[in-house]
């Protein structure tokens, strides 16, 4: 599992590859973390066309990034996400809070 | 019913063995011929039922966990069993977004594992532990040889 950040102006683009589970989680929270703490951006993507498994910890890490960001009224787009990966976010109801999409930006 | 195939695993509670216990559970589907979505399905469903026994049945300890998978006929069943600290309300844990372990989790594992499987069942006594029993139908494919 990993992940992989640039920044470019106002926008923060995190895009993961792998597995995401509970043991992967926890490397990738902090990361993306790091990056909202020193970047504070408007928007955060996070990509998963690379993900290829991800289970409740995955929408967990979704919205543990969203209540942070959305403290300093920053907003998060999901993008990327096939069709298997998608079926998880779904139930979440996350789509209400965040956009998904399954386009690749 | 008469048992076609059947294996048993007894493995630690440590998050390394999240990916591996998903992955031989769905190695062993394979036989079944099942489509990408139907391993997908069981993938998940047993990650959460194996990841629960990590944070939530073993919470400050290590403990183990007991996997055992049969076939018969076209049948999947999973049952995932730990000796941890036990559910109190049933009911009230498979609500979905229910979660005792605060921000980063969704308190959907099980209901995950509700809508991806076939069926589900939960046995719990607080202080002696969980036992999950997963089952999924794998659909027969035309044209697909299965002995
Ligand atoms: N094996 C178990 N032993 C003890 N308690 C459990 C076990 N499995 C589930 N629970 C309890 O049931 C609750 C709901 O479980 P569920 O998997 O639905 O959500 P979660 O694990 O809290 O969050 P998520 O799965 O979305 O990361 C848990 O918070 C926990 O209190
Ligand atoms: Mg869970």
């Amino acid at each position: 599992m990993s992940v992989e950040i640039s920044v470019k102006g106002e926008v923060l683009t995190a895009r993961l590859a792998g597995e995401i589970d509970h043991h992967t989680a926890v490397g990738l929270r902090k990361e993306i973390d790091t990056a909202i703490d020193l970047n504070l951006p408007s928007l955060l993507v996070l990509d998963f066309e690379k993900v290829n498994f991800m289970d409740s910890s995955g929408i967990g890490l979704v919205m543990g990034r969203y209540k942070k960001i959305s403290r300093t009224k920053g907003e998060v787009y999901v993008c990327g996400m096939s069709q298997n990966i998608f079926k998880v976010m779904k139930l979440s109801g996350l789509e209400s809070i965040v956009k998904l999409d399954k386009k690749i930006v | 019913m008469k048992t076609d195939n059947k294996f048993s695993m007894t493995v630690l509670s440590r998050s390394t063995n999240e990916s591996f216990i998903r992955s031989v559970v769905a190695t062993f589907a394979a036989q079944l011929d099942p489509t990408v979505e139907e391993i997908s399905d069981i993938k998940t469903a047993v990650s959460e039922a194996v990841t629960n026994c990590i944070v939530h049945a073993y919470k400050d300890s290590i403990g183990k966990i007991y996997i055992t998978c049969e076939i018969s006929n076209n049948l999947l069943t999973v049952k995932i069993r730990d000796k941890g600290v036990g559910i109190e309300n049933i009911t009230k844990a498979m609500e979905p977004l229910y979660t005792t372990a605060g921000d980063e989790r969704a308190g959907l594992g099980f209901a995950v594992m509700q809508s991806f499987m076939d069926g589900i069942k939960v046995r719990s006594k607080l202080g002696s532990g969980t036992t999950v029993v997963l089952r999924k139908n794998i659909s027969v494919r035309y044209g697909t040889a299965r002995e």
